[in-house]
């Protein structure tokens, strides 16, 4: 490895970890600053205006986005943890995840059908509630864009983290377990995240939903393949 | 203490995820299969808790840390998005938000009545239940 490679990593991860720290501040002073929004718009705006290729950032944005692996292994530990209020609630459960990712997928098909008829965007949004990695198999049977059904899931979970709870508190859904279900369903990690700064069992509700969502529709989309092959 | 042992511990269990979906073909991602895993070391108690906890509580703590380089990623797409902007925003957050409803909708309306839990409570009196459920 070439030292100036190196640098560019280190560089990468501090830049990364230093505008979450602030992120995490302004945060603390302004509760509704999200501090992703913060935090990668600062560093947009920085590779934006210094000229950087996207590149050089992602060298070592890349070595942070590994942690991702066992921070989602890492949410069997709440999920362990709330198993038994999660084994009374098993029947609302599994009725609210199918529910919500079925609503997921047609809803990307009714909205997209009235205001588009670009077909690279319409493949790769219909699985956009659940993780990247789940969407980017998906839409490579659908014959979809992978690299934009990744982009897409994670504008989607950015948009529930954001607004989600603000949301479904407007709604008046208050209780942990329906924020959980509805934020895990419908943004995936990125919502969890941000259900875990509220509270654990909201984080180990969101948690169960982001998992059993990224299988529900896995399994959702196998008539469609069916569907599109012949 | 367990600190890093626990590290070590969450981040052998997404390998192992990883491997199996490309040896399995399975069609989830390897952090799904990893976390599955997971679980059911604990339930079977392989895994001890308190080996896991101080690791897990970390990385969960910064989880949004992780996704910073993803979001940063979808300039790399500005111009396409910028194209399609309005069909692209009402896409995700119009079914973002028909999601967020149908789930927590569905949720509130299946989830077991927690006043019959409130009943099995001994501490508060009939009375100061009935008033609850009244409000």
């Amino acid at each position: 490895m070439m030292f100036s490679e190196l640098l560019l990593i280190i560089t990468g991860i501090t830049a990364t970890i230093g505008a979450y720290l602030l992120a995490r501040y302004v945060h603390g002073r302004f509760p509704w600053m999200h501090p992703i929004l913060i935090s990668a718009g600062l560093l947009i705006v920085i590779i934006v205006t210094a000229d950087i290729p996207l590149e050089a950032y992602s060298a070592g944005g890349e070595w942070l986005s590994m942690l991702l692996g066992p921070a989602t292994v890492a949410l069997g530990v709440p999920i362990y943890k709330h198993r038994e209020q999660i084994a009374k609630q098993f029947k609302p459960i599994m009725i609210s995840i199918i529910c919500g990712s079925v609503i997921g997928i047609v809803s990307v098909m009714v909205i997209l059908w009235l205001l588009t008829d670009v077909q690279a965007i319409i493949l790769s949004m219909l699985p956009k509630s659940v993780s990247s990695p789940i969407s980017i198999e998906i839409s490579k049977v659908l014959n979809g864009v992978p690299e934009l059904a990744a982009v897409f899931s994670v504008c989607t979970g950015l948009f529930g983290s954001v607004f989600g709870i603000t949301i479904l508190q407007k709604f008046g859904f208050r209780d942990d377990m329906s924020i959980g279900l509805a934020m895990g369903t419908a943004a995936h990690g990125i919502g969890t995240a941000r259900c875990l700064a509220n509270s654990e069992e909201q984080g180990s509700f969101s948690g169960l939903a982001m998992g059993l969502a990224g299988v529900i529709t896995s399994i959702l989309f196998v008539p469609i393949y069916i569907w599109l092959i012949p | 203490m367990y600190g890093l042992l626990g590290f070590i511990i969450l981040a052998a269990f997404h390998l192992v995820g990883v491997w199996l979906q490309h040896v399995g073909n399975i069609p989830l991602p390897g952090n799904v299969i990893g976390l599955l895993l997971f679980l059911f070391a604990l339930y079977m108690r392989w895994v001890r808790l308190e080996w896991v906890e101080q690791a897990a509580q970390f990385l969960l703590k910064h989880m949004l840390l992780f996704f910073i380089p993803y979001v940063v990623g979808i300039i790399a797409f500005a111009p396409l998005l910028g194209e399609h902007w309005f069909s692209i925003l009402a896409g995700i957050g119009g079914s973002t938000t028909a999601v967020l409803l149908a789930t927590a909708w569905s949720a509130r309306r299946w989830k077991s009545q927690p006043s019959i839990d409130a009943e099995q409570v001994p501490t508060s009196s009939p009375i100061e239940k009935r008033g609850e459920r009244m409000l």
